[in-house]
C-alpha cells in the first residue's frame, strides 16, 4: 500500500505537524488574551466573587457641654449581622438564631427587607447585642454560618431622658432620606441623627465609615474575616462643643420630675447673648432606646402616647403668649411714645372695661384700681392693657410685633422649629373673616393681652425676654453656633429698658409672682396664663436674674398649670441655682399664689376663634425613625 | 544498533505530564470548602500505578495480536455501550447522564472510554487492510459506520464530549490513511450545513460555495448529487433537531456563543473558568493558593475544569508549560506513527494521537471558551480511572510501536 510508504507518511506528518503547531498557537493566543491582556478585568471579577464589604462604623463625635461635660458619648458595643447567600438561607439561619435571641415576626420581616435591599452586605440583625448575647452566639457559631459580630462604637447618652429633646436620637437612615439626599454621604444602613443636635450637626458628628473585607465561598458562606484585604479605617466624627450647661439641664430635669411629675411643658434657659444654657421638654424619652434600632413596641408606645413624648415642646409647639406678651405691648407703647412707665390710663380698673357695646373683663373681678404702666405690668392688669392697646392701634401692634420677631422662628440651631403665628397686617383678618366679619376693637384688645391670632413657641418668647433683659437686642439663640448674626432691636432707650425691668422685678416682689420671691437675689419675670380651649389653662413664666444685670433668662410653660404663678417658682429656682450656684435653689418653695390674669379671649366674631391647641393638630412631630419594621 | 530500551522521549514526556497532573490534582483538593476533590489525588496515584502496569502489559502485546483482537474489542465496546444505555448511571458532573456502568452500586467505569480505544483499533485494522485508501464517499461508508455506531450510542447517553472525540478520531485517522482532504471536507459538509443552517443567509452562501467546490473537485455525479441533497436536508432538519435537544444542551451551545446570556446557570461554568484563568495573570496565585478554586467558585475543578486550576495558580507560564508538554507528546506520537513498521501500527498510534489531541483541544479550549462546554477529561490531569487506564494503554501501545520500529532498524533513518 503505497500510501504508507515512508515518504508519503512524511508528507502527511509534515502537514499534521503544522496543524498541531497552529492549534497550539491558537490556544496560546487565547490564554494570553485571557491571562495577560484581560488579566485586570478577570482579577477584579474574581475579587468581586469572593470579597464582601462590611462597613466599619465611625464613632460619632462626642457632644460636650460648655464646661466639658459629656452629653453624648460612645461606648463599645456589638452589632450582630448575618451574611447570607439567599433569602431562604437567611431564613434558615434566623430560625436557629432565634433560639438564642428571640425576634418577633415584624423584626424578622424587617431583617428580610433589609437583606433584599443589599444582599451582598451583611444584614444587621441586632444593632446592640450585650456581651452575654454575643458570647452565646459565639458558642453556636458552627450552626450560624455567616455570623458577623462587629465591635462597633455605640451612642450613649449618660443623662438619658434629661437631655432627650436637646440631643435628639440616632437611627438608620430611611430610604426616603436617601432618595432626597438629606444626609449627604449616607448609605443604606448608615446611622444618622434623627432629631435634636444629632440631626442638626449630623454632617460633623457622623464621620466617615471605613471598609473591611471578608471572604466568602461560592455559596456565599463566610470563610475568613481577618487579613483578607487591606482595611480602610473609619474616620471618627468631630466632637462638638455646645453652650449647654449640663448641670443646669440636669437640675431642671430633676426639679421637674420632683415638683411637677407628669406635667407637660418645656423650659428654656438662655444667656443674654443667645447661648442656650438648657433646653428641656417634658415628658421626655430615653434616647438610648434608639441606639441600634428601637424596638417596634417601644416605638409604638412613644407614638401612641397621648402626651407625645417625642414632641419638643420648647421649639415645636405654639402656645398663646398671654400675659408675657404684655411686655411686648408695653415696649411698643414706650417706643412709640404713647405712654411712659408712669402713664395712667383714663379708666381705672374696676374689673372690666366697656368698649362700644361690649364689656371686656379683667382677670381680677374686683379690679386693680388706678395703676400706671409699671403697676399694670406688676399686677398684669388687663384693663390697663386694653386701653394701651387701643392707644397704640392694631396696625402698629402688628407691624411692631413683626419687627420684634414674633412672626418668625427664633432661628435656634435645631431642626423642625415651628413658626409662630402672627399676622403681619390687618389684611389677614379681612382674608380670614371677610372685611365685615370681624371687629377691630375686639382684635386689638385680644392682642393687647397676648391672646387672639398670636401663638408663640417657648424659645421665641424667651428670646424676646432676652432682649428686654439685655441691651434691647434679641440675638438668635444657639446651642453650637448661631444660624445668623441677626439681632432684633426693640428700639428702646436704656432708661425705658430699666423701667420695664423694674416692673418685672415688681412682678416678683409684690405682683403675680411674689410667691416665688427670693431674698438672696433680685429676680425679674412675667407670668402668664394661656387660654386653652381643651382644658385647664397653660401657665407661662419667663424670668431672668440678676434683675439689675441679667446673666440668665429662663422661659417655661407648663400645660394645664392653670396659672403662670404656678410655674414661676420653678423658674426662679432655676435662676437662683444658676446665678448663686448649687444648693441655693433647693430651699422648699411654699407660696400662696395670687390668681393671675385669665380673661376669656374676647370674641371678635360670633363664633369663637378656635385657639391653637398646642398638642393637637398644630404640632410638628419629628420625622419618625425607621423602626425595625418594613 | 543502539540500545533497545523503550522510547525515552515518550516515557519522559508522559512521566512529566503524569507528575504535573498529580500535583494539580492535589492542589484541586486544597479548598476552604468541603468538595469532592479533597483527597482524590491519592486515589489517582493508585490509578497511576495501575496505569503503569497496564502500559507494561500492553507493551507485551504484538500488533498482530492487537489486530487480531480488534474486532472482539470493538464488539465488546459496542455491547457495553448498549448495556450502558439500559442500566447506566450518572456520576459527578455528569450526574444526569447514563455513562457509567455499575455492579452492585459500585461504579466500575465508563464504557465510552474503552469504546474509543476499540474504535481506534478497528479503524486501524480496516484501513490498513485496504489496498488503496477510500477514494469516494461510498468507500467511506464502512469506516464511518465503525466510528458512527459508538458515536450514536454515546450521543444517546448523552455524552456530547465523548461523541465529538469519535468524530475527531475518525477524521484524523482517515487523513492518516491517505484520504484526500477534499473528500474529508465533503464528508464533513453535512455537519457544517447543520451548524450554518441557523441563519438563512449563511446557509445560502454555504450551499453556493459547496456547489462550486463540488464542481471543482469532480466526485462521481451520483455522489455529488447525493451530497447536495444531504446538505439541503440537513439545513431543513436543523431547526426541528435543535428543538429536540434537551434545554441544557441548547443552553450549553448558546452560552458558548455568549456566556453572559445566563451567568448564574448555564453560563456559570464558562464564566467562572475564565475568571479563574484570567485572574492568574503571568505567574498565577501560587500553587494551591487560587482563591476561585479554594472557595469553590470553580466548578468541577478536579475533573473537567482542572486546567483552570493550572491557569489560576500557575498563570500563563504554567499553562504554556502544560501546553508545550502536550505538544511534545503529539509530536513524539506523530514521529512514532510515521516510523511504525506496518500500516496497522502506524494507524493505531496515529489514532492514539487523535484521541489525546481531541481530548486536550476540547478540554483546554472549553476552559477559555474556545470550545463549547462538554464533560471530557484532560489526559493525565483530570481525576478519573477509566480514561487514565485507556490513556496508559494507549501510551503502552505507542511504546510498543516505537520498540518495533527500532528493532527493524527503522528508527535510524
Amino acid at each position: 500500500m503505497n500510501e504508507f510508504h515512508s515518504y508519503r507518511r512524511a508528507e502527511r506528518a509534515a502537514i499534521a505537524r503544522w496543524f498541531f503547531f497552529a492549534i497550539f498557537l491558537i490556544l496560546s493566543v487565547a490564554f494570553f488574551r485571557t491571562q495577560v491582556v484581560q488579566h485586570e478585568r478577570f482579577r477584579l471579577r474574581a475579587e468581586k466573587n469572593r470579597l464582601r464589604i462590611v462597613p466599619l462604623v465611625a464613632p460619632r463625635g462626642v457632644i460636650y457641654d460648655r464646661n466639658g461635660l459629656i452629653i453624648a458619648d460612645n461606648v463599645p458595643g456589638y452589632a450582630i449581622k448575618l451574611l447570607a447567600p439567599s433569602v431562604d438561607s437567611l431564613r434558615a439561619v434566623l430560625a436557629r438564631f432565634m433560639a438564642v435571641v428571640p425576634l418577633d415576626t415584624s423584626e424578622v420581616r424587617g431583617i428580610l427587607a433589609r437583606y433584599r435591599q443589599a444582599p451582598y452586605q451583611p444584614v444587621l440583625v441586632l444593632g446592640s447585642g450585650s456581651f452575654e448575647t454575643v458570647s452565646r452566639l459565639e458558642e453556636r457559631r458552627a450552626v450560624l454560618p455567616g455570623l458577623v459580630i462587629q465591635s462597633e462604637p455605640r451612642r450613649y447618652y449618660p443623662d438619658g431622658e434629661a437631655v432627650a429633646h436637646l440631643v435628639g436620637y440616632v437611627g438608620e437612615v430611611s430610604e426616603r432620606d436617601l432618595a432626597s439626599d438629606r444626609f449627604p454621604g449616607a448609605q443604606l444602613g448608615t446611622v444618622v441623627g434623627r432629631a435634636g443636635l444629632e440631626q442638626e450637626y449630623d454632617a460633623e458628628l457622623r464621620g466617615q465609615p471605613g471598609v473591611h473585607y471578608v471572604e466568602v465561598n461560592a455559596r456565599g458562606r463566610l470563610v475568613r474575616e481577618e487579613d483578607v484585604a487591606p482595611t480602610l479605617p473609619a474616620i471618627p466624627g468631630q466632637a462638638i462643643q455646645t453652650t449647654i450647661d449640663l448641670e443646669l439641664q440636669r437640675y431642671i430635669d430633676s426639679l421637674w420630675r420632683a415638683a411637677a411629675p407628669g406635667v407637660r411643658g418645656a423650659m428654656v434657659a438662655l444667656t443674654p447673648s443667645g447661648e442656650v444654657l438648657a433646653l428641656y421638654s417634658a415628658p421626655g424619652y430615653d434616647p438610648n432606646e434608639f441606639v441600634g434600632g428601637i424596638s417596634t413596641t417601644e416605638w409604638r408606645r412613644l407614638i401612641d402616647d397621648p402626651a407625645k413624648p417625642l414632641l419638643d415642646r420648647a421649639i415645636q409647639t405654639r402656645y398663646p403668649p398671654a400675659s408675657p406678651f404684655k411686655l411686648a405691648i408695653a415696649a411698643m407703647a414706650l417706643k412709640r411714645g404713647v405712654a411712659t412707665l408712669s402713664t395712667y390710663m383714663p379708666e381705672p380698673c374696676r374689673g372690666g372695661l366697656q368698649v362700644g357695646n361690649r364689656y371686656f373683663r379683667c382677670w381680677k373681678p374686683e379690679g386693680h384700681g388706678r395703676v400706671d404702666l409699671e403697676g399694670a405690668i406688676a399686677k398684669s392688669c388687663d384693663v390697663y392693657f386694653y386701653q394701651l392697646g387701643l392707644r397704640i392701634g392694631l396696625d402698629a401692634i402688628l407691624s411692631d410685633g413683626v419687627l420684634m420677631g414674633f412672626r418668625e422662628e427664633s432661628g435656634i440651631d435645631l431642626e423642625n422649629e415651628i413658626a409662630p403665628i402672627y399676622p403681619s397686617n390687618v389684611a389677614y383678618f379681612d382674608r380670614k373673616y371677610g372685611p365685615r366679619g370681624w371687629s377691630k376693637w375686639g382684635a386689638t384688645l385680644n392682642f393687647a393681652i397676648g391672646q387672639g391670632e398670636n401663638t408663640q413657641n417657648v424659645i421665641n418668647m424667651t428670646r424676646f425676654f432676652a432682649a428686654l433683659a439685655s441691651g434691647g437686642g434679641a440675638p438668635t439663640p444657639y446651642i453650637v453656633r448661631p444660624r445668623s448674626n441677626q439681632v432684633r432691636e426693640l428700639g428702646l432707650s436704656h432708661d425705658q429698658l430699666e423701667g420695664l425691668r423694674a416692673a418685672m422685678i415688681a412682678v416678683v416682689e409684690r405682683g403675680t409672682a411674689s410667691g416665688s420671691r427670693s431674698l438672696d437675689l433680685a429676680l425679674a419675670g412675667k407670668t402668664g396664663t394661656a387660654q386653652n380651649s381643651h382644658g385647664e389653662d397653660h401657665g407661662w413664666y419667663v424670668g431672668f436674674a440678676p434683675a439689675d444685670k441679667p446673666t440668665i433668662i429662663v422661659g417655661s410653660i407648663m400645660e394645664f398649670a392653670e396659672h403662670g404663678s404656678n410655674v414661676a417658682p420653678y423658674v426662679n429656682k432655676v435662676l437662683l441655682r444658676y446665678v448663686l450656684g448649687e444648693g441655693t435653689g433647693d430651699a422648699p418653695v411654699t407660696v400662696a399664689f395670687p390668681a393671675d390674669s385669665a380673661p376669656r379671649a374676647v370674641q371678635i366674631v360670633p363664633d369663637s376663634i378656635r385657639l391653637v391647641d398646642p398638642v393637637a393638630d398644630d404640632t410638628v412631630l419629628p420625622p419618625p425613625p425607621a423602626p425595625t419594621e418594613p | 544498533m543502539r540500545s533497545l530500551g523503550p522510547d525515552r522521549p515518550l516515557m519522559a514526556v508522559t512521566l512529566l505530564l503524569a507528575v504535573y497532573g498529580i500535583l494539580i490534582l492535589y492542589s484541586a483538593g486544597q479548598t476552604d470548602v468541603v468538595t469532592q476533590a479533597q483527597g482524590v489525588w491519592v486515589r489517582q496515584l493508585l490509578w497511576l500505578g495501575i496505569g503503569v502496569v497496564a502500559a507494561a502489559v500492553t507493551f507485551r502485546f504484538s500488533f498482530r495480536m492487537l489486530e487480531w483482537l480488534a474486532p472482539a474489542a470493538y464488539g465488546a465496546g459496542i455491547l457495553l455501550l448498549l448495556l450502558t444505555l439500559v442500566v447506566g448511571t450518572g456520576q459527578g458532573t455528569a450526574a444526569g447522564t447514563r455513562s457509567w456502568l455499575a455492579i452492585g452500586g459500585q461504579q466500575i467505569g465508563q464504557p465510552a472510554e474503552l469504546a474509543k480505544l476499540a474504535v481506534i483499533l478497528m479503524l486501524a485494522r480496516y484501513l490498513s487492510a485496504l489496498r488503496e485508501p477510500p477514494r469516494n464517499l461510498r468507500e467511506l461508508v464502512a469506516p464511518c459506520l465503525i466510528a458512527g455506531v459508538p458515536f450514536l450510542l454515546v450521543l444517546k447517553q448523552p455524552d456530547l464530549g465523548s461523541a465529538i472525540v469519535f468524530i475527531g478520531i475518525l477524521f484524523l485517522m482517515l487523513y492518516w490513511s491517505g484520504v484526500k482532504p477534499s473528500l474529508l471536507f465533503m464528508l464533513a459538509s453535512p455537519g457544517l450545513s447543520l451548524l450554518l443552517a441557523f441563519n438563512t443567509w449563511t446557509w445560502g452562501v454555504w450551499m453556493i460555495v459547496l456547489a462550486v467546490l463540488l464542481f471543482a473537485w469532480r466526485p462521481y455525479v451520483v455522489e455529488a448529487v447525493f451530497l447536495y441533497i444531504v446538505n439541503s436536508a440537513m439545513g431543513a432538519v436543523a431547526i426541528p433537531l435543535w428543538q429536540r435537544l434537551a434545554p441544557y444542551q441548547q443552553n450549553r451551545l448558546l452560552t458558548f456563543l455568549n456566556p453572559e446570556i445566563d451567568p448564574r446557570a448555564a453560563g456559570y461554568h464558562a464564566i467562572q473558568s475564565r475568571v479563574a484563568i484570567g485572574s492568574g495573570g503571568w505567574f498565577g496565585n501560587g500553587f494551591t493558593l487560587g482563591p476561585q478554586k479554594r472557595l469553590a467558585f470553580l466548578p468541577a475543578q478536579h475533573t473537567d475544569f482542572i486546567f483552570s486550576v493550572v491557569g489560576e495558580e500557575l498563570g500563563f507560564i504554567g499553562v504554556m508549560v502544560a501546553l508545550m508538554l502536550f505538544l511534545m507528546l503529539f509530536l513524539i506520537l506523530l514521529r512514532i506513527a510515521r516510523r511504525a513498521t506496518d500500516p496497522f501500527g502506524s494507524l493505531a498510534v496515529f489514532g492514539v494521537l487523535a484521541l489525546f489531541f481531541s481530548h486536550v483541544f476540547e478540554n483546554v479550549g472549553m476552559t477559555v471558551n474556545l470550545m463549547p462546554i462538554t464533560g471530557i477529561p484532560l489526559p493525565f490531569f483530570s481525576y478519573g480511572g477509566s480514561f487514565f487506564l485507556i490513556a496508559s494503554i494507549s501510551i503502552g501501545l505507542a511504546l510498543r510501536a516505537a520498540w518495533d520500529a527500532r528493532l527493524s532498524g527503522y528508527a535510524d533513518t
